[in-house]
């Protein structure tokens, strides 16, 4: 028997203003399969399922759902048709239980509690999640309240499920739990669409890809049928080099050392505690974890915008915890920070590429006016130099892609030639090429014998970059381990809080922190 | 599912900005045209009216001047605030504050004219300055909120100013009308081209503000601060020194207005004096994109809406309310455009269900 068409959607176009979003996009999603959308940033993929769930009507085409047409106003009439959308970020009440998250915003009348534990044991059994349904939201790991996100739009009746990025803060084990679920799902008939760009994940878990690059979609191809070099190319247009290289070039120059540091903030009393670690010139010390873990907290701290409540960071044998950045930068301490937040932190977006360049040292300029012509100079070459797409360097920044952002923070952090660098997510939300171009910018600077703190999201990618790895759970760290000696499943576990039967450093530092 | 769509413009290309600000400035006048048409006047009549009671002649227009004066300083005081993200709405107050140190001088100080105007002027602004200063001292280093704070502080400036005139500095001539002693000939500022010379001071501080926000670390700072705070900190910009500084700074344009009024306009100091300046700076601010040199322009349209309303009163014995209408309308219209030009808003029909 053929599989019936539960998702069809035909010569979709969209536009805003003069952007072209999607452009003759094609899709067709068969029930009972995993559907991988496949794109780098701003290819289209959350146009095209946002207009699948009802946010967005489209310009042209059409949407057939069970292969029959029809037209959405509003996202109601897609959860009416049995489509449920799981965003990045939970839609969840903190306060309230499973059971009456999972009812909230869905019509009916008051349901009775005992009747909503039986409904949600009913779907939790049938597709085989695990979640108490009294259990309250905040008591709750991130695994399991993705688990609810899905719960809820089961609830609602949703055959069609969208899940976007779904992976980007569990764990190595989450992930694989997660996909139990949706194999799960898919053989009781559902049909599942995950967007995403991370490729191992892609391969592991869909039937079938369509990869859409630039608003349009470029082909739909059988996983089984397809290697990793192939779709990449499809991704980006291009053959991409995907192997990144992790020179041998340490030197016994201890540039930083943190030592018992202990942070806490308005929002997490226990943001840090007890940090101990050191990197060295021409190194990349990764930092891993789940997001929230502290990763924040350590680069914020390191480059004096938090107060630490004890500990001590050395820079060259000087103590800089305490100081301003402000002082750090007086003091001629060569640091270069890339915060996670680019445009709430490392720059301003109204502001143009020159204005940007010089807000870190337009203060070493005499007198009081503010001479641009230096950061001008500096900005053409800096578009020249790591080919920068803006139309003139006196466009404001926030206009221009995610990647080009990035380029310009980077490259006004590299050009001050620190002896430092911390970077935070720097290939968050930037394609394949822009990602690859960042990392060997950083692999530059480390064979000029900088040391580098690496913030990684992506465990593959910290893996074939770093030196070495420093696993932070929960504001704690883990471990510190050498990623060519170490398995990806080892380091998931020590993200998760556990221990591994190889890792000695983890049990050393509970030892130091029961000392103090 | 709503009828009415509201998106936000992306970028919005000059010349549609442009052609939705004109389109305004049409209805605006095609609206409070009808209201007046509806009264029983002659639309054009009164347009034209206007136009020539804030232009048509000299004198009506060193009225005009005399009008935006005390506009642009204002605004110009306000914008350094705003530019900071800094919610000033205190002007009221700091122009009364102003005035009322300025005044303390002219009245129990004896000086020769260029020196005693000096020193009004410096402690007007000072005076401004520290009325600006004590909310911004709380925020940068409590982090009140700096609306509801300048807000308050206004009233305590009028009534403070009030209790003066109807208290302790009652003029003993004035035959029991409550009422300040007027200011010596030599704490009134001079005339130049039949104006007081109140004009030339405000030209040069436009000129003197749009340097310091363009031009100069100090407006950089400012700018960053008001775009991002994180950023600011990041950058190892001086935060609480900049918010204090550039208050002072605010509050000290604002305080020189209270001067200038009291000395040129009023010539003496009274709790009518700031004239709802303060206020109508916000606005004026606002609609001048936080540009000092639009300011000027802006201000000078708004004091000829101002002059020519007044104008019509007299001349065509239209009621104040009336004048007040057609003011209202046209700010409306203006106003209103900067959400059109902001946001995108379109029709769309009734969605229907799978067919």
């Amino acid at each position: 028997m053929k599989p019936t068409k539960a998702i069809e959607m035909k010569n979709i176009s969209k536009s805003f203003g003069a952007v072209k979003a999607n452009e003759n996009v094609n899709l067709t999603v068969y029930n009972g399969e995993i559907h991988a959308l496949l794109g780098e940033n701003g290819a289209g993929k959350s146009t095209l399922m946002s207009m699948l769930s009802g946010i967005y009507t489209p310009d042209s085409g059409s949407i057939s759902i069970n292969e029959k047409p029809v037209e959405f106003s509003s996202p109601k009439d897609a959860i009416n048709l049995g489509i449920g959308m799981i965003h990045q970020h939970f839609k969840l009440v903190d306060v309230l239980s499973a059971k009456e998250n999972m009812v909230l915003g869905s019509k009916g009348a008051m349901l009775h509690g005992k009747q909503l534990s039986r409904d949600m044991q009913k779907i939790c059994d049938q597709y085989g999640l695990d979640i108490k349904p009294d259990k309250k939201v905040y008591q709750m790991s991130v695994g399991e309240k993705q688990t609810l996100e899905i719960i809820k739009v089961l609830y609602r009746g949703a055959k069609i499920l969208i899940l976007d990025e779904p992976t980007a803060v569990l764990t190595p084990q989450e992930i694989k739990r997660l996909f139990d679920i949706l194999r799960n799902m898919k053989a009781q008939g559902c049909a599942i669409v995950i967007i995403t760009h991370k490729l191992n994940e892609v391969l592991e878990i869909s039937d079938r890809i369509t990869v859409l690059r630039r608003g349009q979609s470029i082909e739909t191809v059988e996983t089984k049928d397809v290697a990793v070099n192939h779709l990449v190319e499809m991704m980006v247009g291009k053959k991409v080099d995907l192997e990144l290289e992790k020179p041998q070039c340490i030197t016994d120059k201890e540039l930083l050392r943190v030592d018992g540091l202990y942070v806490s903030t308005k929002e997490n009393k226990h943001a840090l505690q007890d940090i101990s670690f050191t990197l060295h010139g021409g190194e990349i010390l990764g930092v891993a974890g789940v997001a929230g873990s502290g990763q924040k907290e350590i680069c914020e701290t390191i480059a004096g915008l938090l107060p630490a409540e004890k500990g001590r960071i050395f820079f060259e044998n000087e103590n800089i915890l305490g100081k301003s950045p402000g002082e750090i930068i007086r003091l001629g301490i060569r640091m270069g920070f890339i915060p996670e937040d680019r445009l709430g932190m490392g720059l301003v977006g109204s502001m143009d590429m020159v204005h940007n360049i010089m807000l870190k040292d337009y203060r070493n300029q005499k007198g009081i006016f503010l001479r641009k012509k230096g950061a001008a100079e500096k900005a053409e070459r800096l578009v020249k130099e790591l080919e920068i797409l803006t139309p003139h360097i006196h466009y404001p920044i926030k206009k221009l892609s995610g990647g080009n952002i990035q380029k310009v923070l980077l490259g006004r952090e590299i050009d001050s030639n620190p002896k430092i660098l911390i970077t935070a997510y720097p290939a968050r939300g930037l394609d394949i090429g822009a990602s690859y171009k960042i990392y060997d910018l950083l692999n530059a600077q480390k064979k000029n014998g900088v040391g580098i703190l690496f913030i990684g999201e992506d465990l593959d990618v910290l893996m074939a970059l770093c030196d070495r790895i420093m696993v932070f759970c929960g504001g704690q760290m883990t471990g510190i381990v050498n990623p060519s000696v170490m398995s990806k499943e080892d380091i998931g576990l020590l993200m998760a809080g556990g221990t591994t039967s190889a890792d000695s450093t983890n049990s050393v530092a509970q030892k130091e922190g029961e000392t103090q | 599912m709503s009828f009415l769509k509201i998106t936000k413009r992306e970028d919005t290309p000059r010349q549609k900005a442009i052609l939705i600000r004109i389109i305004s400035v049409v209805l605006s006048l095609i609206f409070a045209g009808l209201v007046i048409a509806v009264l029983g006047y002659n639309p054009l009549e009164v347009f034209s009216s206007m136009v020539s009671g804030a232009l048509g002649s000299a004198s009506r227009l060193r009225q005009t001047v005399t009008k935006a004066v005390p506009l642009i300083i204002t605004s110009l005081g306000i914008l350094v605030a705003f530019k900071m993200k800094f919610w000033n709405i205190g002007g009221e107050g700091q122009i009364m504050m102003g005035a009322f140190a300025a005044a303390s001088v002219a009245l129990f100080v004896d000086l020769p004219q260029p020196l005693m105007l000096l020193c009004m002027a410096a402690a007007a602004m000072i005076a401004g300055g520290i009325w600006a200063f004590i909310p911004a001292i709380f925020k940068a280093k409590m982090g009140t909120n700096e609306t509801i704070f300048t807000l308050m502080l206004n009233y305590i400036a009028i009534k403070f100013v009030t209790y003066l005139q109807f208290g302790p500095w009652k003029d003993p001539n004035s035959q029991g009308f409550p009422k300040i002693a007027d200011f010596p000939k030599s704490a009134v500022l001079p005339s130049i081209g039949g104006m007081h010379m109140g004009w030339i001071i405000a030209l040069v501080l436009v000129i003197l503000v749009y340097i310091l926000m363009n031009h100069t670390k100090k407006g950089f700072e400012i700018s960053v601060v008001g775009e991002s705070v994180q950023t600011a900190k990041y950058a190892g910009m001086p935060i609480s020194r900049i918010i204090i500084l550039s208050m002072l700074l605010s509050g000290g344009l604002c305080g020189l207005t209270g001067m200038i009024q009291a000395s040129a306009v009023e010539k003496t100091l009274s709790s009518a004096l700031s004239a709802n300046y303060g206020f109508t700076a916000i606005t004026t601010t606002w609609l001048s994109g936080l540009n000092a040199i639009a300011a000027l322009f802006v201000c000078s349209a708004f004091a000829i809406l101002v002059q020519g309303s007044s104008y019509i009163q007299i001349s065509m014995s239209v009621p104040a309310a009336v004048a007040d209408m057609i003011q209202a309308i046209i700010l409306f219209f203006v106003l209103g455009s900067e959400f059109f030009l902001q946001y995108k808003v379109s029709f769309h029909k009734h969605g229907k269900e799978a067919k």
